[in-house]
């Protein structure tokens, strides 16, 4: 990650193409594109509080759940156009997220993974609520229009939603290299790898995790808003604690601190279940477990290992990885999860 | 007065079911320091071996015991065989092979044993109306078996070489190794006794809340909670936690925010505790080096 | 490291490039159509949640397999793409599309689920593509003005709720009633069907109604606080598993209210069986199909043929299983509805057919049920007959009631 001189031409190449794609698929693989683009923005978020931080969340299907209903809400019930509902989204995640970062900061490792988890599974209970149910539809949910192109623009809905999306995609994908790059991106890491140092050296610990948990919350949510938009419908069931662990995979599989292994995640969550129920219609769960599992022994690292590995021969590819709490068994004693969360406490 | 006392007394009986199963997490957590998110599934699969076994004639108490050496060995062949790739992996990718494991027993489960809701047998004397109708006598029977369950992991650990050698391989695996403790088998041992314990706990949950593939899924969500609010590494507070959690959410459901939200405010509760004390209310706080 | 973004454009240009050679739609009037094929979609949760409802779609498979064994429907042979959605709603949107505008299927049918059929409804409608038999119990399929292209299949929850409880008001009318019902559109369904008809005496007659949520390990605690609340009437709108659960609760607290209990678990072997049947007895319920766990239909030619039917095109399935019978049955209307279509499978013409049918008999069907549609009336099923469990097998009694729809 600190390669100063980056050659900008691929970069652009493989943006040439992704805005090409929308004048070369059919509406439907746009569709399923779009939802690509949500799910990486998702992740990246993700990225930010795990892979950066080292805090381990299991609940980010939240986040994406209320991003997905103020979009939704502010569309059908106050006609906010599409576009505005992203920076309210942006900005009310960013609020659940900052007040969640502070229990978070009371509980490390294991214990913030599982209240987080407990929080992905309270959500449907919530959003189903009663009192809330004049806004979000109650069990009905909510169903909203696909935005037209502006400007008469001779383009499908889905073409330009997805063009729109793309937009969107590369300007948090900028937002997010520049500040991971940079300073505070290396207070985040040094915080992961050696709190104590870190907070020698002068970080607000404290400060920058509850920062983090609201970026990341920021990014999931701005991701749950497109996503509700591009499927045109929200309801509790289109948010079950699968949401989460989906997103944990994708991170999982794209591998951490990878801009790039966020759209790799993303591409996986999309395409993997349509390939399982291909090759089993009778177990389709055990065949997308069958093809996780495989994809973790022969890349431990993620997408974004391989990728470390392709580009630097020899190099096992270590960086973040001894950083996030050992498992039992690796050489490396101490700083368990465990550990790092007494500490705090 | 008496509706309290019904809701409390029912609660302990509900709350009985989280104890057995989060002594299961405790025990995979003591013995690896993983928290094993496929548990559950796992033990659902296990029960339904049992239900296999006791259905093609076997004897309760017989299909009981093949039962449990059936999924020791599932949980050791799944560490040697699948965790052990990965003990140079991230941590993270240990939780991506959990999912990956959750998602293979669910579904395989559902394909072998159908959807259907099936009924399980209890060991224990079909007289209705125990206690008054309070507790069946397969609730009591049950918390009677997850008492002396926690009583052997105890012993376990704290009287025998064998436990103490599991307990320093997932505490220092280092410095194990130097004293000659075989950190992989110890590991693998502990895979097999927290399956053969969800196996146990899967057999006492499905005569009250009926087996289905799903079974556990809602029942793993509360045991965690259980067994964090008693501490997960320790075996006794997650059994008193689970116990907790089983009335905390009845009294709730019934007297303070209805059934809707019962669950989110048994877990506003359990991490209010958190919040004030991390490790639980029985765990060790443990003093790190730096 | 500087060669991944090149990396990520050559993987999605690998997915984009499978996605081309799939195939776009086939355009022309009859799309889905060709002289010797009929080609439909269905979204199923094979995966997810909801996974055992699945066995519906495998039926539904089943059933077409039989049928293109014996020649088709008018020649043709009839592909059913039934694909999994997960139970939902994002998921079922790209599949639905997938079948749409991919595959090109001739329409959609018996796709599950009401979260994830709403999520279709509005696209599917815009397309003029059919919503043939929407695979749920939910009023709103039968919005005949507003959805032209969306039809329901059984009896919706609410009408049937409302059949308790004009019941209750016949026989007992100052009955003191308890609700437990599950916290989503199933339920909330049946409890505005009490509230139909129970209007402004719901607050009155309702001492207690209280929900429970799919991920509750048990109901004890709701049906502790439903006896508490002192009623003697019982409304119990649960899936399988709870239903049992709450049946056998009832029965251990010595609690003996008059209980009523939705369709949805009305199966002897997944239901009755696991609470206890001695439990259950007294427990009247409204029914339309047969369960083939009843010993009263032992005898019944439909249901010798559907047993036949299993063992021949789904050997080793569980038969006791209600959603394989309910598969049968929808498949078997689908059928009737290509083959009063003749040779114009046009998407007008098959939802012409869809929406006027007129007493056609399902042999799993209770007898006297049978199915009916018309341009104003998208309930194709709306009869349901009351029955009262005696401890061995269902006991029909009265007549066959009629429902209003909304």
């Amino acid at each position: 990650m600190s390669a100063a001189r980056r050659p900008i031409l691929p970069v652009i190449l493989a943006l040439g193409l992704a805005v090409a794609l929308a004048f070369l698929v059919s509406d439907y693989r746009l569709f399923q594109l779009t939802m690509v683009l949500a799910y990486a923005i998702a992740i990246l978020g993700l990225d930010m509080l795990i892979g950066y931080t080292g805090q381990i969340s299991l609940g980010h299907g939240a986040f994406y759940a209320v991003g997905a209903y103020t979009a939704a809400i502010l569309m059908a019930n106050f006609d906010v156009p599409y576009w505005a509902t992203l920076p309210i989204a942006a900005l009310i995640c960013a609020g659940f997220g900052f007040a969640f970062g502070f229990p978070a900061l009371r509980l490390g490792g294991l214990y913030l993974a599982l209240a987080t988890f407990a929080l992905a599974i309270a959500v449907p209970q919530l959003l189903k609520y009663k009192a809330f149910e004049a806004w979000t539809g109650g069990v009905q949910g909510i169903v909203i229009s696909k935005p037209d192109p502006p400007f008469g623009l001779k383009l499908s809905q889905d073409q330009w939603l997805y063009l729109f999306t793309l937009m969107v995609t590369v300007v948090l994908f900028l937002l997010a290299r520049n500040l991971l790059r940079g300073r505070i991106g290396l207070a985040m890491r040094a915080v992961r790898d050696h709190a104590l140092a870190a907070e020698a050296m002068g970080v607000d610990i404290a400060l920058l995790k509850t920062r983090t948990f609201a970026l990341s919350a920021m990014y999931t949510g701005i991701a749950g808003a497109l996503g509700a938009i591009a499927v045109q419908f929200v309801a509790p069931d289109s948010f079950s604690v699968l949401v989460s662990i989906t997103l944990f995979v994708g991170l999982v599989v794209g591998g951490i601190t990878s801009l790039a292994g966020a759209v790799f995640g993303a591409i996986f969550i999309v395409f993997l279940p349509n390939i399982a129920e291909n090759i089993s219609k009778a177990a389709p769960g055990a065949i997308y477990g069958v093809i996780l599992i495989a994809f973790l022994y022969l890349l431990p690292m993620g997408f974004a290992g391989l990728r470390r590995r392709v580009a630097r021969p020899g190099a096992t590819a270590q960086p973040p990885a001894q950083a996030l709490t050992p498992s039992p068994g690796t050489p490396s004693p101490g700083k368990s999860a465990a550990e790092i969360r007494i500490k705090s406490g | 007065m008496q509706a309290l006392l019904h809701q409390i007394f029912s609660g302990i009986a509900t709350g009985g079911i989280y104890a057995s199963v989060a002594l299961a997490l405790v025990m995979i957590y003591q013995a690896t320091h993983h928290v094993n998110f496929a548990q559950g599934e796992m033990a659902t699969f296990s029960t339904y071996i049992a239900l296999t076994l006791i259905e093609a004639g076997l004897p309760y108490w017989i299909a009981f015991v093949i039962t449990v050496a059936i999924s020791f060995v599932i949980g050791v062949v799944i560490e040697r065989v699948l965790m052990r790739p990965m003990t140079e992996a991230p941590v993270l990718s240990s939780v991506g092979v959990f999912i990956g494991l959750l998602l293979i027993f669910n579904s395989v489960t559902g394909w072998i044993f159908t959807y259907t809701v099936k009924a399980f047998p209890s060991p224990f004397p079909e007289t209705s109306r125990f206690l008054g109708g309070w507790a069946s006598p397969h609730e009591a029977g049950a918390t009677a078996v997850t008492l002396i369950v926690l009583a052997l992991v105890y012993v376990f650990f704290r009287f025998t070489k064998l436990g103490l050698a599991m307990r320093a391989a997932a505490f220092n695996p280092v410095s194990s190794r130097l004293v000659g403790i075989h950190v992989g088998w110890m590991l693998a041992l502990g895979w097999g006794l927290a399956a053969a314990i969800g196996a146990i706990a899967g057999m006492m949950v499905a005569p009250i809340v009926f087996l289905d593939p799903g079974m556990m899924s809602g029942i793993l969500l509360y045991a965690f909670a259980g067994a964090l609010l008693g501490g997960i590494d320790n075996a006794l507070g997650a059994v008193i936690g689970g116990f907790a959690v089983g009335v905390i959410e009845n009294l709730a459901g019934a007297y303070l925010v209805g059934a809707e939200l019962k669950l989110t405010l048994a877990l506003i509760i359990i991490l209010a505790v958190l919040i004030l004390k991390p490790a639980g209310l029985f765990g060790r706080a443990i003093v790190s080096r730096v | 490291m500087m060669r991944y973004p090149v990396f990520t454009a050559a993987v999605t240009a690998a997915v984009m490039a499978l996605g081309l050679a799939a195939g776009e739609a086939r355009a022309g009037d009859m799309p889905g159509v060709t002289a010797t094929e009929i080609k439909i979609g269905g979204t199923m949760p094979y995966s997810g949640p909801a996974s055992a409802y699945g066995a519906d779609g495998r039926a539904e498979l089943a059933y077409f397999k039989m049928i293109n064994d014996q020649g088709g429907i008018n020649g043709r042979k009839v592909t059913l793409m039934s694909v999994d959605d997960g139970y939902s709603p994002p998921k079922t949107v790209e599949q639905t599309r997938m079948l749409v505008e991919q595959e090109g299927v001739a329409f959609m049918f018996n796709g599950l689920g009401t979260p994830t059929q709403t999520s279709v409804q509005k696209y599917l409608n815009m397309k003029k593509v059919p919503q043939l038999f929407v695979a749920s119990g939910a009023d709103k399929w039968g919005d005949y003005k507003h959805f032209p292209w969306t039809i329901g299949y059984q009896p919706s929850y609410r009408v049937e709720a409302q059949i308790y409880a004009k019941y209750v008001l016949k026989t007992k009318p100052d009955a003191k009633v308890a609700i437990i019902y599950q916290n989503d559109d199933f339920g909330k369904d049946y409890l505005n069907g009490v509230k139909d008809i129970f209007g402004d005496k719901y607050a009155k007659m309702v001492t207690k109604d209280i929900s429970y949520e799919v991920t509750d390990p048990t109901t004890d605690q709701q049906v502790v606080t439903l006896q508490a609340s002192g009623a003697d009437t019982l409304m119990i709108f649960a899936t399988p598993k709870f239903a049992a659960q709450i049946v056998r609760k009832v029965y251990d607290i010595n609690w003996h209210p008059t209980e009523f209990l939705t369709n949805v678990s009305i199966s002897v072997g997944a239901v009755l069986k696991p609470a206890g049947v001695e439990k259950a007895v007294g427990i009247i319920t409204g029914g339309y199909l047969m369960d083939s766990t009843d010993p009263a239909w032992a005898d019944n030619q439909g249901m010798k043929d559907w047993l036949a039917f299993m063992d021949k095109y789904m050997p080793g399935a569980d038969k006791t299983d209600g959603n394989y019978t309910y598969g049968y049955a929808v498949a078997m209307t689908l059928a009737h509805v290509l083959k009063e279509c003749g040779n114009d499978l046009s998407r007008e013409n098959i939802m012409k057919q869809a929406t006027n049918i007129h007493a056609l008999e399902i042999p799993v069907l209770i007898p006297g049920i049978t199915v009916n549609t018309s341009p104003t009336n998208f309930h194709p099923l709306r009869q349901l007959q009351l029955a009262r469990w005696n401890g061995k097998t269902w006991e029909r009694f009265g007549d066959i009631i009629e429902g209003n729809g909304s």
